[in-house]
């Protein structure tokens, strides 16, 4: 309402500038406890066995129907190039290495924070919107170490898995194109890649990843949840962030892991 | 049990709460003291926004004071640690406003969780107690519904169940009238005053509702632009002189509290010079 002031708008700043930090560091302080109060939770093994199958579970559907249709894809994109050069029995080997490297680990987390990390964000949000946090904390229960900590688990957990999972569906949808459908060799097919895929250099790397990413969509999913203004609003923003933040911290991320395993 | 020797179990002196902001702090609480005697129910009135809600929060050591001290049994709250908090908190119990039932629990699960969180008791001795806790909100026949499944008063029920499971000293309790129909309501004052004498527990009870409140109330404090503005028995705060009491114990919509929300004038919004109408104050 008052006319413009360079006062005015330094104090705006420097405002903004301490809630940013106030608000990094709170994430950063929450990343801590939550990854010194994973041990702890793996004592009550039954909370985190809930989370696996309310996180993994239920997402297995989306990450396995993806799967099939992303080898379905990579089988008919791969033998459009390979055979060009003469080579469509490498198909195998094309399909399993874009998998287990690179596609299983990434489009699993996209889907991940889309399916999963939603969910875990929601449910955070309105259970602070409900005041169910600030009950348990008044009641002596750390909301961190009771509710965090095992979905936290759960997503590291689940992660790995559901990428391994799509990256078997998916060489299976590769095989339905490329053997079945069009008729390459089943045996080249098969050998390729028993030869060409590497268990540590591959396989062991596509874990990694999986497990990383694992860690960035869980911690943003209830980072965002717990720091969720308790409103419909806050929590519906919070939701869509958790997408937004997710996806491009999985994106960054892999680029930087991809070329760090290169130069190993 | 507790250390009898201090006769008030919360105390909160010359305690001053604010918010930041960009532009200045806003004032919640200042300079309050008010003390909550052992055993007694004592009721804590204001209009909303008044920071009733903040000094239940300022007991339980969710917010910390900017200046002044907030005893509970004689120990500063913002003085503890962590570990010390809670252990604090496990002698307080503390009704939410609707309730705060863990929406994934069962009514018997809700209950039963600060037992399951808090010790190693078995299976049928959680199972007794939590019914037992159940039978004294009258909800004994509702264990096995989901909270999505009882009503708003239903849920403060069975949230007050919970409250109690682990036999606080003190109960505070976050407007637990609001949105209630008259047997709810009823039922719920008769519960506060019940469980107060028969458990011996302390009560701070915040809430509007004037009828109900000054009847089962020892004590009231009537907080008003965060300062205390009557502190006395529901007969003394009815007859004060305070022209801001007598607004609120009447309900009267003109009085210092205004009507209108601060702004600028009606002349100045309505475009007529010529009237000089009533200026909205701050």
């Amino acid at each position: 309402m008052s006319a413009f002031s360079p006062a005015r708008l330094l104090s705006d700043l420097g405002f903004a500038t301490r809630t940013k930090l106030a608000e990094i560091g709170h994430g950063a302080r929450l990343l801590v406890r939550l990854l010194v109060l994973s041990g702890p939770a793996l004592g009550r093994f039954g909370l985190v066995r809930d989370q696996i199958f309310f996180l993994g579970n239920y997402s297995l559907a989306i990450i396995a129907v993806s799967g099939l249709f992303v080898g379905f894809v990579l089988g008919l994109q791969g033998y459009y190039t390979l055979q060009r050069y003469g080579s469509s029995e490498a198909l195998g080997l094309l399909v399993a290495l874009s998998l287990v490297r690179e596609l299983g680990p990434v489009v699993t987390a996209l889907l991940f924070a889309g399916r999963a990390g939603t969910a875990l964000t929601a449910e955070i949000g309105l259970m602070k919107a409900g005041e169910q946090l600030s009950a348990m904390e008044m009641m002596a229960v750390d909301p961190v170490r009771r509710i965090l900590a095992p979905r936290f688990l759960g997503g590291i957990i689940a992660m790995p898995l559901l990428a391994a999972v799509f990256s078997a569906v998916g060489i299976i949808g590769g095989w339905v194109v490329g053997v079945v459908m069009i008729g390459i060799d089943a045996g080249s097919f098969w050998s390729q890649m028993q030869s060409g895929v590497d268990v540590w250099r591959d396989v062991g790397n596509g874990v990694i990843k999986s497990f990383v990413f694992g860690v960035t969509v869980t911690f943003v999913a209830l980072y965002q949840g717990f720091e969720a203004q308790p409103t419909p609003e806050g929590v519906s923003r919070a939701t869509t962030r958790t997408v937004v933040v997710g996806s491009l911290a999985v994106l960054g991320l892999d680029f930087l892991l991809t070329a760090w395993m290169f130069s190993l | 049990m507790a250390d009898n020797t201090v006769s008030s179990l919360v105390e909160l002196k010359e305690v001053t709460f604010s918010y930041p902001g960009s532009s200045g702090d806003r004032v919640i609480l200042d300079q309050v003291s008010l003390t909550v005697p052992r055993g007694k129910v004592t009721a804590l009135m204001g209009a909303s926004g008044g920071g009733k809600t903040t000094v239940l929060r300022l007991i339980g050591g969710q917010q910390k004071a900017n200046r002044g001290d907030v005893l509970f049994d004689g120990q500063n709250v913002s003085h503890f640690t962590q570990p010390e908090l809670y252990a604090a908190r496990r002698r307080m119990g503390m009704l939410f406003q609707f309730g705060a039932l863990f929406t994934d629990l069962s009514v018997f699960d809700n209950v039963a969780f600060p037992l399951r969180e808090h010790t190693r008791l078995p299976a049928s001795l959680i199972r007794d107690i939590v019914l037992m806790k159940l039978n004294a909100v009258g909800l004994r026949g509702a264990r096995d519904l989901m909270p999505s499944e009882i009503s708003g008063g239903m849920a403060r029920r069975v949230a007050l169940a919970r409250a109690i499971v682990l036999d606080p000293e003190l109960i505070m309790y976050d407007e637990p009238f609001a949105g209630l129909d008259p047997i709810s309501l009823g039922t719920a004052a008769q519960l506060i005053r019940q469980l107060n004498d028969t458990l011996g527990i302390t009560s701070i009870v915040v809430s509007h509702d004037l009828e109900e409140t000054f009847r089962i109330a020892d004590q009231v404090i009537v907080l008003a632009n965060g300062r205390v503005a009557a502190q006395g028995t529901p007969d003394e705060v009815r007859h004060s002189t305070d022209p801001l009491v007598h607004q609120f114990v009447n309900a009267l919509a003109e009085g210092p509290v205004k009507f209108h929300y601060p702004g600028p004038g009606v002349a100045d919004d309505f475009g007529n010079p010529a009237t000089s109408g009533e200026k909205g104050r701050s």
